[in-house]
């Protein structure tokens, strides 16, 4: 047991790594197996110092919840972005937000901060050193105020609620 | 139709490429210049499956993911020059 | 017959939004005033068109070879992953090398104050720079 977790510490990750390269290669053949199998223990412990480990996952099924809305919000906002683009009319009103975090965990801070750079009008662009604030500019803002509720009641709290209780 | 809509597809593409030109050749600073060029890495991967889709062959799909990785490693490389003056810390 | 109308039709209208996307997206990286703005174009619009792309890609040669070709999933996903990313740490460039902002952005981040600096390149101690 100590040996396989010693080889093997995350079983997750390598065998995503081993379907990753099945498909990329696109062929199952016994020496793809096995060349995918050794790439899958080896890519792991050779990277293993510069990874965050990431924290247990407690509710698998928000976490299929979540995605799906990202996945929508990614749509929605991508539409909206496209006509703030098109419309000679519109006068934007960029915003730098500072938001506080409520998360601790390196790995999710990560998640919150791409997800908020890929969804609405909004790019992450700063984490303080301290890992408190994450500054946010914003392409079209009316209300900071509703902007940093919009985020935390979306995007945080499902997040935290994944993985930290 | 599919011919069409090919067709449109890649004028777009070529004309957002023409404009990443002249955001690469004005951009008054280096990082608007690394977008330029970040930008042009997708867009070309852009093009790179549209000849896939014209030419009904998928030999192109690995240069794509090629493409893909070398724009993003080389972008992040940039920027850490530029943030740290150094690349490996 | 009809089935392949239609997804003749989704093809069709994947391959042209993918290309309005793109296209849109360059177009606010080529206009809009300052570099903070010009991010937003990039990341969000052209990722998107090229996603659409992709799907449209994928959808083509699985009607045609009748089985999912998967790699563009894979291309798809690593965009999707390495896109936020890189608009991250273009920002923070940007913000270390105090770009000029427009003057209707509302906001005072101390990274862009000229006094007390949020956060300078941190010295290091082995290379002796800085």
């Amino acid at each position: 047991m100590t040996f396989l977790r010693s080889w093997l510490p995350t079983p997750l990750l390598s065998s995503l790594l081993l379907v990753v390269w099945l498909l990329l290669v696109r062929s199952a053949s016994p020496g793809q197996l096995l060349l995918g199998s050794f790439l899958a223990v080896v890519i792991p412990l050779a990277t293993y110092r510069f990874r965050d480990s990431a924290p247990r996952i407690s509710k698998p099924w928000l976490l299929l919840r979540f995605v799906l809305r990202v996945l929508v919000d990614i749509l929605v906002a991508n539409i909206e972005v496209a006509w703030l683009i098109v419309n000679p009319w519109r006068r934007l009103r960029p915003h730098f937000v500072e938001y506080p975090l409520m998360l601790e965990n390196r790995f999710t801070i990560t998640l919150l901060a791409n997800t908020i750079s890929l969804t609405p009008g909004t790019v992450s662009a700063n984490l303080r050193l301290d890992g408190r604030t994450l500054l946010i500019h914003a392409l079209d803002v009316d209300d900071e105020a509703a902007l940093v509720r919009q985020i935390r009641e979306r995007y945080e709290r499902p997040l935290k609620e994944i993985y930290e209780c | 139709m599919l011919d069409f809509a090919l067709w449109t597809s890649m004028a777009l593409v070529v004309a957002a490429l023409l404009l990443n030109v002249y955001r690469l050749a004005v951009g008054p600073d280096m990082p608007d210049r690394l977008l330029a060029l970040d930008t042009m890495y997708v867009n070309s991967i852009a093009l790179i499956v549209l000849m896939g889709l014209w030419l009904n062959t998928k030999t192109y799909f690995e240069s794509a993911l090629l493409i893909a990785m070398l724009g993003f490693i080389s972008t992040v490389a940039v920027c850490k020059y530029l943030l740290r003056g150094d690349i490996i810390e | 017959m009809t089935l392949y109308v239609l997804l003749e039709g989704l093809i069709a209208f994947l391959l042209v939004a993918g290309g309005a996307f793109a296209f849109i997206g360059s177009l606010g990286m080529a206009h809009l005033q300052d570099f903070y703005m010009r991010l937003h174009g990039p990341t969000k619009a052209t990722t998107l068109g090229i996603g659409c792309m992709l799907a449209a890609s994928m959808l083509y040669f699985w009607v045609i070879d009748g089985q999912p070709h998967v790699q563009e999933m894979l291309i798809t996903l690593f965009l999707f992953i390495t896109a936020p990313v890189s608009a991250h740490l273009l920002a923070k460039t940007g913000l270390h090398l105090r770009l000029r902002r427009a003057d209707r952005t509302r906001g005072d981040p101390p990274e862009l104050r000229d006094e007390e600096v949020g956060e300078k390149p941190v010295p290091h101690p082995d290379l002796g720079h800085g």
